[in-house]
């Protein structure tokens, strides 16, 4: 991308970057984990931006919804509920050097293995302007030729998540 | 529009941070912490492959949509464990939990 063409696009690209990256740095490093519950909430917000930068309104919408709405309330109850850990001096493990080279490699494979090669290959006029929209992809949920029954499996699922998470976290009363 | 290269480049950022997080961290909610941020990418890589190369085809946007369901269970049952784990051994660092180790 040239500076020349600047476009507010581009500038909500680079806002929204520097949300996620930026969240997901403080997410690492901090040193209080309510702090860490409040970057990734910032984090999943630049996420969800990213989403609706690429036209997927519905998916932005349920970002907000499930990730910052409800993960995010989750991850604040789990970290008061267990408050003995929220404020240590020892935040890595002793391994973490070896944690930072491997996660820098993998970035660096990405990047030769998945980036180099895709870069310059689509200039943004071969994006195809029409697009599905919400209704089909709700059409697509729900249609025996599409994905009805992997839909009715995941709503199974989020049943058996929610029942197993309650009989988990309930305190025994003996 | 900004090309797919940034979209995936940003993504695989967002993926090492996690993968980071969750290699590097003591406490087991961070590492969840981590789990989601992985996740996130995959969902960001998956809606850009579908924005670039098939828009007319809702096969993308609906995995996205499968790994919020898998989020939202794993962050539950997971946090349900940590909970459950630090009722009984009054920590949640990883290398305190160590019942089932030979």
């Amino acid at each position: 991308m040239v500076f020349g063409s600047f476009t507010p696009e581009a500038f909500a690209f680079g806002f929204f970057t520097i949300l996620t990256l930026g969240g997901a740095y403080g997410v690492a490093m901090n040193t209080n984990l309510v702090r860490g519950a409040v970057w990734l909430i910032v984090s999943l917000f630049g996420v969800a931006g990213f989403l609706a930068l690429l036209s997927a309104g519905f998916l932005a919408a349920v970002q907000v919804l499930v990730y910052i709405g409800a993960i995010g309330i989750l991850f604040t109850f789990a970290v008061m509920l267990t408050r003995s850990m929220t404020n240590v001096n020892q935040r890595f493990n002793q391994q973490w050097w070896i944690s930072l080279l491997v996660s820098a490699l993998l970035f660096i494979l990405l990047i030769v293995g998945v980036i180099i090669p895709v870069w310059g290959n689509q200039s943004p006029a071969d994006m195809s302007p029409t697009i599905a929209n919400t209704t089909d992809l709700g059409v697509a949920l729900v249609t025996g030729g599409g994905f009805v029954l992997p839909f009715e499996v995941a709503s199974l699922l989020l049943t058996a998540a929610i029942i197993g998470a309650i009989l988990i976290a309930r305190e025994d009363e003996e | 529009m900004v090309p797919m290269w940034m979209f995936l480049a940003v993504a695989a950022g967002l993926f090492c941070i996690g993968a980071y997080v969750v290699l590097a961290r003591r406490n087991a909610i961070a590492i969840l912490m981590g789990v989601e941020l992985m996740l996130s990418a995959a969902i960001v890589n998956l809606v850009t492959f579908w924005r670039f190369e098939t828009p007319l085809v809702m096969n993308g946007q609906v995995f996205a949509a499968f790994i919020f369901v898998i989020a939202a269970a794993e962050a539950a049952v997971g946090l349900a464990i940590i909970i459950s784990v630090y009722r009984t051994r009054r920590s949640v660092a990883v290398e305190d939990v160590d019942l089932l180790k030979w």
